[in-house]
């Protein structure tokens, strides 16, 4: 059976890797290769690199950071952040990523996604959105949750899966770094809308809040990163927590 | 040289040859298909689409050499998600378009049995062996690897079939003929498990 994945998000700043609440106020907690390498040998699912500055630099991504990082990271990485065109798309994966996460370029272009599926295979494009709720509606957000697109959550999941994204990576915005639990119905939302896995993100305070996003939301994958920078929780012992209440998880 | 990675353009190439080296090849990326003639174990990568990756080893000239050493020579050669797709006869993404036809059968997209099944199938699964073949070695039943694909190989005789994974009806994960092996999982991002077969590639 298809395991559940359990995913750390390393927040990654030129200086190193942070960690914010609510899209703010980050603060450097580690730097990134040690972090890498301590999931590396944990067994960690999956990884995830966010450089939460590229784009509002206006800068492109870290291609020699990414390369070392990659060699030391033995499970599939998805980098994101300041990704604009196909050619960075395929210097990244030349770099060492298995996937990259496209974000406020695809808004202002929705064809990146499907260039990027189309030369490089729907698997490794995964589409990042960054949701608030805004008068009873998931509202998508580009910038790293500060511009309103106008997109609704609904329309915008609908149009990245048909373009070819080969994964949502679902972030709720008001409670990312809050380790209040992820929001639910954004998660449900996005899986109801696409055939395609749905990453829950923003959110995660305990293990509970994975089981739910699974179970509740349809999430095929949680994601998170205070749970484990701030807590003694560990990605082993969620994956324990799910897999005594029964959801297939990758234990060994 | 002992172990080369293919690079025809498609896919991440470094967590290959980092893996290799784990295992304790001397492993290169190479691009100039000459290079092929001295290889002791040949790894065919790959991501994104069948039809471009066939357009690309045409273009670059590889598909002669690979003839020349897997059906000649026969060199071991393990083809890795795409790559073990186009080990195939045909391929029918997009468009039907021929493969590099080592191993019957075509590639399909997948097709979900289950409300619950997503495409693409992204994540770790388990396989189970259907033939016994010197890859899977010392490798159970239930071991899990990471998998991300759409479309799977449908091979033309059971006895290809090395492994299965329970998706979609189940398909085939791995394919085996003597010397020529495919895995639609990749071995390099599954860990402990992924070395262990790569170990077992590098015996044959």
């Amino acid at each position: 059976m298809l395991k559940v994945r359990v995913i750390p998000t390393l927040l990654y700043k030129s200086v190193g890797l942070v960690k914010g609440v609510g899209f703010d106020s980050w603060r450097r907690v580690d730097t990134v290769l040690p972090a890498i390498k301590v999931y590396n040998m944990r067994e960690v699912d999956e990884l995830i690199l966010m450089d939460i500055e590229a784009t509002a630099e206006g800068r492109e991504p870290d291609y020699e950071s990414i390369r070392d990082f990659s060699r030391e990271c033995f499970v599939p990485f998805t980098v994101g952040g300041g990704i604009r065109n196909v050619e960075q798309i395929r210097r990244l994966l030349r770099a060492g990523a298995d996937k990259v996460s496209v974000n406020t370029a695809a808004y202002e272009n929705p064809d990146l996604i499907s260039e990027g599926a189309g030369i490089f295979g729907s698997q490794c494009i995964v589409v990042s959105i960054d949701c608030k709720k805004i008068d009873g509606e998931y509202r998508c957000f580009s910038h790293s949750g500060t511009k309103d697109t106008g997109y609704s959550l609904r329309d915008w999941a609908a149009i990245a899966a048909e373009k070819g994204a080969g994964e949502l990576l679902v972030t709720s915005i008001e409670r990312d770094g809050t380790m209040q639990g992820y929001e639910i119905g954004m998660i449900r939302q996005a899986a109801e809308t696409v055939g395609v896995p749905v990453i829950a993100s923003g959110g995660a305070g305990c293990y509970e809040d994975m089981y739910q996003a699974v179970t509740s939301g349809g999430a095929s994958a949680v994601a998170a990163a205070s749970i484990y920078h701030f807590t003694e929780q560990t990605p082993k012992e969620a994956k324990e927590y799910l897999g005594e209440r029964g959801i297939p998880v990758r234990l060994r | 040289m002992e172990t080369v990675i293919i690079d025809y353009g498609m896919g991440n190439l470094l967590s290959v040859q980092r893996a290799f080296e784990k295992c304790g090849s001397d492993a290169a990326i190479i691009d100039n298909p000459l290079e092929l003639r001295s290889a002791q174990h040949i790894v065919l990568p790959g991501v994104g689409a069948f039809p471009d990756a066939m357009e690309h080893l045409r273009q670059g000239g590889w598909i002669e050499e690979l003839d020349r050493a897997v059906l000649e020579k026969e060199v071991p050669i393990l083809g890795i998600c795409l790559g073990m797709q186009l080990l195939a006869e045909k391929g029918c993404e997009g468009s039907v378009c021929e493969g590099l036809g080592y191993i019957p059968g075509e590639i399909v997209m997948l097709e979900p049995t289950e409300a619950k099944e997503r495409i693409p199938h992204v994540g770790w699964n388990e396989i189970e062996k259907r033939v016994d073949v010197p890859l899977f070695d010392g490798i159970g039943d239930g071991t899990n690897y990471y998998f991300v694909h759409s479309y799977h190989f449908r091979v033309e005789n059971e006895e290809h079939a090395a492994a299965v994974t329970p998706y979609c009806g189940g398909f085939v994960s791995a394919v085996a003929r003597d010397h020529i092996a495919g895995t639609q999982f990749h071995p390099e991002k599954s860990q402990k498990a992924g070395f262990k077969l790569i170990r077992n590639f590098l015996a044959l």
